[in-house]
């Protein structure tokens, strides 16, 4: 158990330097970088010569080869320093860190919702003795992925907000912001959770143990809740970390329909500047909620599964 | 259950339909005298990374640095002329070279210290110092020399060479005069309002990037510009920029008067706010308009027949009638037509695809196979660069390459991101240059083509408008300057350096509640006489 833990955390720190190291690569690789965008661009390139660009770019110290701008990033980083934004002049941790909690508490909240209507949808899907009924909420989920969340996020503003007039548009104040974009994050990832979990259902559903309880006399809610749900589970718990990665990528979207901040706002507009401390803090911290998703998922696949932990330690 | 959720929903629905056609029809009509206090809540297209409006050249930066500082002098947007602001009064050497201004009793910033000649020569020299970090004043101050406290009320700032444009250039927020008190922090605390210490009518209050900036009144506000509509203090207790992305969330957020303005209203959207309580003040924008800047050094460009049938074959008219709206004029000169000293060439302008074929032909350039000319196996082809700081860009040009298609000429569009485009433009290495600048002075033109500036023709010495616009920077008589500068227009295009499309225009669009939005010459807003009604 021990190696297994061990193990896992090691991939992870693998996974943390090799998400700061990717970033790094790519943005040299592309053409520009954020002192020309910031300084050279628009109606300001008129009156910055190259001899200005050069000492700007050597003030935020783009101007060392690249492997010493490497390692001294590496090694600020790994102090939790990121270094100052380009464009804002504000410090990128810093940056990143207040924009966290408005993205937790849409995502947070969307993953509740996510789960109380994919669950919803999988239970009623597979427990209903009604055929037609099971095949039309069956029918949702790849419904609901296949929406597009900026149209679904503009639709529902529309409706709630400019004719109804429930909720507000924009802004990050209160309870109320939260609903609209929590449910447009919520319709995608619910449909993912709702697919997988229903599959699940329907496969140990068809498993002699179920039918042999069912043929014992239990009824089929005792039969889901108590034998099937366990065995379900592990299937839709592996999704974990592509439902993690599909509310972070999301968010992106919902914070631009509906003004909020948050880590998607501050992730677009540094990409788009090439605001290299940004996307750096940005990036090794989704990394970092990534692979702590991934390491509890991994350390609760034992307690539900005996095999695996049995399988584990005998390998090791 | 069903039967009565429709029925609330109908209820609610007249219930918010009778809330907005009284509160439309109670001041849609008569809005009444101007009435101080209350918020205005403004939607803004993009978040100003930074609000000090000494270092930042965008307009969601200087929409909002314009409220914090004064400057020494203001200029009237319907004529040009520099007015009094901070300055009572100026003088000029007779080159150009040195600016004496004469500053008013009784400004203060609001860290309580006064507005004297020792703070203005702080600010400047602050400004110099932030080289080009100072967007816009690194230009404005390129050749500056020093500032010289003469008195307690008296600063003379002089330059190397004859610096004209500098008395315009006095009238801008990226001059605009910061506190000594400013300085102690460093230019990125300040970006982010920390420090913004000016004399404005308002106050920073805060800033939550990507989200809202709030700004106060100044209390005992009293040397406002002598443009200004009312003296004393702005009528708002604040004002609040949000921050709304998406131009669909923006009108309706307006339209369901969460907001009570917004900018960037887009084109589609125009038709929207057409009367019905709703207001859409319009402004184009001073300066250089939206042009397909020609590179003379590089492949058919090389050939001024080809480059004056360009400027013939494009229908102007067109763009703004189909791809705009008519809030968007076509260009009658290299300048925009707000521009001081801005000529009306429309006569050289004229859509003229027979005119563009005579030219082509009389230079040897025949039909190719597929409809575009060639010429000794050559095509004539060239390439734009641009990239998307206005949202129209490429549907505006797809327009442009198909009507200079009709006259043989193959026009390819490359789409690049801002920090390419500006390492293209700095390389020299590209054919055509789409883009506008805002600039409320004729100058501009020797900052993009002189051979002593930026030369983004990459004309040769000797060339034709290196003389005028020479002329032009070293004179602030407008009797001399204003034939320097028409001489300096009309020869961009009849050598066809640049072939003039659009003028950017600023639309912005008011609920029935808000009042007096205005823009200030360089097209962007000036808050001081603004005010909201029924809140």
């Amino acid at each position: 158990m021990t190696r297994y833990l061990l193990r896992r955390i090691l991939q992870a720190v693998f996974v943390l330097w090799a998400a700061f190291t990717v970033s790094f690569v790519i943005l040299y690789l592309l053409p520009g970088d954020a002192v020309s965008a910031k300084l050279g661009g628009g109606e300001a390139g008129l009156s910055v010569t190259p001899e200005q660009l050069a000492a700007a770019k050597a003030e935020y110290g783009l101007d060392d080869p690249l492997p010493l701008q490497y390692g001294k990033r590496l090694l600020a980083a790994l102090q939790g320093d990121f270094g100052r934004s380009i464009a804002t002049g504000d410090d990128a941790t810093n940056m990143v860190v207040s924009a966290l909690p408005p993205t937790l508490a849409v995502t947070g909240f969307a993953l509740v919702l996510a789960i109380l209507f994919g669950g919803g949808i999988a239970f009623a899907g597979t427990l209903t003795r009604h055929r037609w009924l099971g095949n039309l909420l069956l029918a949702l989920p790849p419904l609901g992925i296949s929406l597009p969340p900026f149209w679904v996020g503009l639709l529902l503003v529309q409706f709630f907000s400019f004719q109804l007039r429930l909720l507000p548009a924009l802004g990050s104040n209160g309870f109320e912001s939260l609903i609209l974009p929590a449910i447009t994050l919520a319709i995608p990832t619910g449909a993912i959770i709702g697919q997988v979990l229903a599959k699940s259902l329907r496969t140990q559903l068809a498993e002699p143990y179920a039918e042999i309880a069912l043929a014992k006399g239990a009824s089929r809610s005792r039969v889901h809740f108590g034998h099937l749900l366990r065995n379900a589970a592990v299937p839709t718990l592996t999704i974990a970390g592509v439902v993690a990665g599909n509310l972070i990528a999301g968010s992106v979207i919902t914070e631009t329909v509906f003004s909020r901040d948050g880590l998607g706002r501050v992730t677009s507009s540094a990409v788009t500047a090439q605001d290299i401390p940004v996307v750096q803090a940005v990036i090794v911290l989704a990394a970092l909620v990534f692979v702590v998703i991934n390491l509890l998922v991994d350390l609760v696949y034992p307690v539900l599964d005996p095999r695996i932990r049995h399988r584990e330690t005998t390998d090791a | 259950m069903s039967r009565t959720a429709a029925t609330s929903l109908l209820a609610l629905t007249a219930l918010v339909a009778t809330a907005c056609s009284s509160a439309g029809g109670a001041t849609g009509a008569d809005a009444g005298p101007p009435k101080p206090g209350g918020t205005l809540r403004l939607g803004i297209s993009s978040s100003p990374d930074c609000v000090d409006p000494q270092q930042v050249g965008t307009n969601a930066s200087l929409n909002v640095g314009r409220q914090l500082v004064d400057s020494l002098t203001d200029q009237d947007p319907a004529t040009g002329e520099i007015k009094p602001w901070l300055a009572e009064k100026w003088e000029s050497n007779a080159d150009s070279t040195a600016f004496t201004f004469h500053l008013r009793d009784g400004a203060t910033f609001s860290d309580g210290s006064p507005v004297d000649a020792a703070s203005v020569k702080t600010s400047f020299d602050a400004i110099k110092a932030l080289g080009p970090k100072s967007q816009l004043g690194s230009g404005y101050l390129a050749v500056y020399k020093g500032t010289t406290v003469v008195d307690p009320k008296t600063v003379k700032i002089e330059f190397s060479v004859p610096s004209a444009q500098f008395l315009q250039a006095s009238s801008t927020m990226s001059l605009g005069v910061l506190a000594p008190a400013a300085y102690k922090k460093t230019a990125d605390q300040r970006c982010q309002g920390d420090g913004l210490i000016g004399s404005g009518p308002f106050v920073f209050e805060s800033l939550k990037q990507n989200q809202e900036i709030v700004l106060a009144k100044r209390k005992g506000y009293s040397w406002g510009s002598s443009l200004f509509k009312h003296q004393g203090e702005a009528y708002l207790d604040k004002i609040a920029y949000k921050i709304v992305p998406e131009p669909g969330v923006r009108t309706g957020s307006l339209a369901s008067a969460q907001l009570d303005a917004i900018t960037d209203v887009q084109p589609v959207d125009e038709p929207q706010f057409t009367g019905n309580g709703f207001t859409e003040p319009t402004r184009p924008n001073p300066g250089v308009v939206f042009n397909l800047h020609a590179n003379v050094t590089k492949g058919v460009l090389t050939d001024e027949k080809v480059r004056q049938a360009v400027v013939k074959g494009i229908n102007r008219p067109e763009v703004t009638n189909t791809v705009l709206t008519p809030n968007y004029k076509p260009a009658t000169s290299i300048l925009g037509s707000a521009t001081p000293f801005y000529t009306d060439l429309s006569p050289l302008l004229a859509y003229d695809p027979a005119g563009a074929t005579a030219l082509l032909e009389s230079a040897g350039w025949l039909p190719g196979p597929d409809g575009i000319r060639t010429k000794n196996g050559q095509r004539l082809t060239a390439k734009v660069v641009f990239s998307l700081v206005f949202n129209q860009n490429k549907s505006v040009l797809e327009l442009v390459q198909q009507q200079l298609r009709k006259i043989g000429f193959d026009l390819q569009i490359e789409q690049r991101t801002t920090a390419e485009s500006v390492q293209i433009t700095q390389s020299g290495n590209y054919e055509y240059l789409w883009y506008n600048t805002t600039r409320a002075d004729p100058d501009i033109l020797r900052n993009l083509f002189s051979t002593k500036a930026n030369n983004r023709s990459k004309l040769p010495a000797g060339n034709p408008v290196d003389a005028p616009l020479d002329a032009q920077s070293s004179t602030v008589d407008p009797a001399k300057r204003k034939p320097a500068a028409e001489e300096a227009q009309r020869a961009i295009i009849e050598h066809g350096y640049s072939a003039p499309v659009f003028e950017l225009t600023q639309v912005l669009a008011h609920g029935p509640n808000a009042h007096g939005v205005g823009f200030e010459a360089s097209s962007r807003l000036q808050l001081f006489d603004a005010w909201v009604s029924g809140s």
